[in-house]
């Protein structure tokens, strides 16, 4: 028998997790001499009460749900990938590339074009590391970290030496032509009388992150390889008496994992920047480790955690903007957020099991 | 009449919404062994624990020697003069055996006055109730029969008066669970009480004097052993008439399915484990090995079922099947035609966080037949599995529910229905009943059985000796990854079979009816 309900679970854990965090940044802010219930207002109104702040959480939401579902993907075969990073960093490479060299004639086809080199370049990233911990043990959190480090270190070189046009001062690329332009929402949704998502960077890669969302859900738990990735990942024991092969399964998911986290830089360099710069990644890929773990690893959960931390990062610019309140103490709200729906986890789930446990006592 | 020397009224315990114990009171007379018999989940792990201070009663009393005591943790409980011998030793494993003996005892800061001390008490013991054991000797060193001396003698140093063995002769060759009764005998001539848990009705029968048996976390019955027998017994444990002899015609063996020849098996730490065995099953025929846990016998399971690699050749049905490299893992096996039922159902037979249904085609998961199109076909498969449980009985029959939810017989029967049904031509099946109530042992048994009748071949490894007896058809005796003797199953018994297991393979003594081998259990290796 399961100690508490699936919705309980599901829903009131997380909910229970996000108001104690809330609490305590609410302390926090306090501390610092300002009032919390404002500092809340500012957060709501400037992420989610005009559609230009939608614009903005969603297109940061855009992002995490790209690398939560790569981190959760891994995690399904008990592979921590915090290498997310990089592999968004590469991935940006290989839209970079696609852009600048193939002579796209729509945006429709660039799209699909940049996302298989982000996805290449992404996996690729991550089967270095997946090789080493499949045949050789190199355990992978500490081989995918090396390999951000690594990652920055190339595309700084990249940029620096090869893909800064001539006379250019900062070290990006040119700017990538206008036939690879995606759709903002503001093209997208704007009427002549009605301008909605006024500048905003939200563009139609989170129609691709919903579309990954499904894809990794039907991958999951409706397909064969999504079923021997899962069973490794609970027990590789028995995996073995499966035969279901460690090395493959360890670099597979792997793979689509790197892929994943790859395509996120099409919502960045792609949808936003429009050519490649140093660090766009503006470490989302770190931030796919909190949006799996308080997503549970299941894809819908991710994209309410992504929609949930999207808004903490537009909220957070917003009281930087507004109030005396530092950028660095919306870090800090988000630690929070991350210390209490990821690591404090049991802290919630154990007494409330009890009490269930003890309400069905009562009702038996 | 002298008060009891343990005495329990009205124990309660219950963790979330299971009741692990209800309202059990029992009483032991000073000078008897008293056992207490049950299935798994029946509470009987659970009442010891209270006992021993691990858990906390929710309610009753418990009395030593009339006297109502309060044990709130394990020095309590030793204070009480109650020592506790559990299924897995709780030995510090590079400790001498003195060392061992005054863990948790020392006299003092400074070891050597204790160790003195202890070393002359040890003789003392010893002396009295024929537990010799070097002292000086480091645990790993010693047989698994020898590890169990030293918790016991760890039992008496602290001056134990009731001493509570948790299914003592798991691990043990029948040779050695014979001198630790006569050990047990002893203690009890000179006054100590023992309470003897197991689930083995033979050994209640021939050494307790009385016995509780639990259901469900009830005490259903306390008996004189004297005045039952293992039929009401077993009936009393599982609540209905039990079949304990598997009903089997002889076997007709037909062609050979599978040939081992010159098997060598290094494992990881690259010891050999397997040391060239030969071995043939035919169809239509149950082969049983025999063997103390950790002779080989998993390590053949292993490489027959495709997940360790081996030397040698090995034919399945004439053809050869590789051994190591490409086509020697769980999916090849399969496709030849071998099903397995693996040793460690929850390691390995089953993802326990899955449901029961996503378990049903776990191995099989490639069958073209779950398919529909990329996806797998899982309404189908899910329909499959509720047909599959209601055929073998799981109970509850929710394939919705997580593995880990069954108890450990209907965890087996998933397992069973799953390898059964492909229908192969040779089953492996290692310790089919381990952790298995009564009850589901009978059904597991008849299983087996009607796949041997549709004649298949089947290769049973497990330690319980009565289970290779009843079950077998053909006996084969491991021993240090030899096989050290075969015999027909209908023609041997126990005690050579023992003797065989402990490497001696001279039995013209005990086939003629004779006692065994006193000294025979020397060299038996520890439990790896």
């Amino acid at each position: 028998m399961d100690k508490m309900p699936k919705w309980a679970d599901i829903v009131l854990i997380p909910l229970i997790s996000l108001l104690l965090a809330a609490f305590f940044s609410a302390l926090v802010i306090l501390a610092i001499g300002e009032n919390p219930i404002e500092a809340l207002k500012l957060m709501v109104d400037g992420a989610l009460m005009r559609s230009s702040g939608w614009g903005y959480t969603l297109y940061y939401a855009t992002n995490f749900i790209f690398t939560g579902l790569a981190v959760s993907v891994a995690f399904h075969a008990r592979l921590f990938n915090i290498g997310g990073e990089g592999q968004a960093m590469l991935g940006g490479l290989g839209v970079a590339l696609c852009c600048l060299y193939v002579p796209w004639p729509h945006w429709s086809l660039a799209i699909l074009g940049a996302s298989v080199g982000a996805a290449l370049f992404g996996a690729l990233w991550a089967l270095i590391p997946a090789y080493l911990q499949a045949k050789r043990g190199s355990h992978i959190v500490i081989t995918t970290i090396m390999f951000n480090f690594i990652a920055a270190a190339i595309l700084n070189y990249v940029l620096v030496e090869l893909l800064r046009p001539v006379g250019a001062m900062d070290p990006a690329s040119a700017k990538f032509p206008d036939a690879t332009h995606l759709p903002s929402f503001q093209d997208m949704f704007s009427t002549e009388g009605n301008k909605m998502f006024r500048g905003a960077p939200a563009n139609v890669t989170f129609f691709l992150a919903l579309a990954a969302s499904v894809f990794v859900w039907l991958l999951m738990w409706r397909t064969k390889l999504g079923y021997q990735i899962r069973a490794f990942g609970h027990s590789e024991s028995g995996a073995l008496y499966a035969g279901i092969s460690p090395v493959r399964i360890t670099v597979i998911a792997m793979l689509i994992s790197g892929a994943l986290a790859g395509m996120m830089s099409v919502n960045t360099t792609m949808g936003e920047s429009e050519r490649l710069i140093l660090n766009s990644t503006e470490g989302a890929g770190f931030i796919g480790i909190a949006v799996a773990l308080m997503g549970r690893n299941h894809p819908f959960g991710v994209l309410l955690a992504a929609i949930l931390f999207g808004f903490l990062y537009q909220g957070g610019a917003e009281l930087a903007l507004w109030t005396s309140i530092p950028r660095e103490l919306i870090v800090v709200i988000q630690a929070l957020v991350i210390l209490f729906t990821g690591a404090l986890d049991n802290m919630v789930r154990e007494p409330l099991e009890k009490l269930f446990i003890a309400m069905r006592r009562r009702n038996a | 009449m002298t008060a009891p020397a343990i005495e329990l009224k009205g124990i309660s315990k219950a963790f979330g919404p299971v009741q692990a114990n209800k309202d059990i009171s029992i009483s032991v007379q000073p000078g008897t062994i008293h056992g207490i018999i049950g299935e798994n989940g029946a509470g009987k792990s659970t009442l010891m624990s209270i006992l021993y201070g691990f858990y906390k009663a929710d309610a009753g009393e418990i009395f030593i020697k009339g006297q109502k005591t309060l044990i709130p943790d394990s020095q309590a409980a030793i204070r009480a003069g109650i020592g506790m011998v559990f299924q897995h030793f709780k030995l510090v494993e590079n400790f001498t055996v003195l060392e061992n003996i005054i863990l948790g005892a020392e006299e003092g800061a400074m070891l050597n006055s204790s160790l003195g001390n202890a070393r002359k008490e040890l003789k003392h013991l010893a002396e009295e109730y024929g537990l010799n054991v070097d002292p000086d000797e480091v645990i790993e060193n010693l047989s698994v029969g020898h590890q169990q001396r030293v918790e016991i003698l760890k039992a008496l140093y602290r001056k134990a008066e009731i001493l509570i063995l948790d299914e003592p002769t798991g691990v043990l060759t029948p040779a050695e669970a014979d001198q630790l009764f006569r050990i047990l005998d002893r203690l009890r001539e000179e006054g100590k009480t023992i309470i003897l848990i197991t689930h083995k009705l033979r050994e209640i029968m021939e050494y307790t004097d009385t016995v509780s048996v639990m259901r469900r976390g009830e005490m259903t019955a306390t008996v004189k052993t004297a005045e039952t027998s293992p039929e009401h017994l077993a009936e009393l444990m599982v609540g209905r008439k039990v079949l304990l002899r598997v009903d089997k015609k002889p076997a007709e063996p037909g062609a050979t399915v599978l040939d081992i020849k010159g098997l060598r098996v290094v494992d990881e730490a690259g010891v050999e484990r397997v040391k060239g065995i030969d071995l043939t099953v035919r169809a239509g025929e149950i082969v049983g090995i025999a063997g103390v846990a950790g002779n080989g016998q998993s390590e053949l399971l292993e490489v027959l079922g495709g997940f360790a690699d081996g030397t040698g050749t090995i034919t399945m049905n004439g053809e050869a099947i590789p051994l190591s490299g490409h086509g020697a893992d769980g999916q090849a096996r399969r496709a030849a035609g071998i099903s397995h039922v693996p040793e460690d159902r929850q390691r390995e037979g089953l993802i326990m966080e899955f449901a029961a249904w996503e378990n049903t085609v776990f191995g099989y998961h490639h069958s073209p037949e779950i398919q529909n199109g990329l996806l797998m076909d899982n309404k189908g498969i899910y329909t499959e599995a509720e047909a599959k449980m209601q055929r073998f009985d799981v109970r509850p029959p929710d394939p919705k529910l997580a593995a880990k939810n069954f108890s450990g017989g209907n965890q087996q029967k998933i397992v069973l229905a799953r390898e059964i049904e492909r229908n192969p031509d040779l089953l492996l099946i290692g310790q089919p009943t381990r952790g298995v109530d009564i009850g589901a042992i009978e059904f597991i048994h008849q299983q087996v059985v009607n796949l041997r009748d549709q004649g298949k071949a089947i290769l049973l490894v497990s330690v319980e000796l009565e289970e290779i007896l009843s079950l077998a058809d053909r006996v084969v005796v491991m021993f240090d990854g030899h096989i050290t003797g075969e015999r027909d199953a209908a023609q041997t018994n126990e005690k050579e079979l023992g003797l065989l297991m402990a490497g001696i393979t001279d039995t013209s003594a005990v086939a003629n009816g004779n006692g065994g081998n006193d000294n025979s259990t020397q060299e038996v290796p520890a439990d790896g």
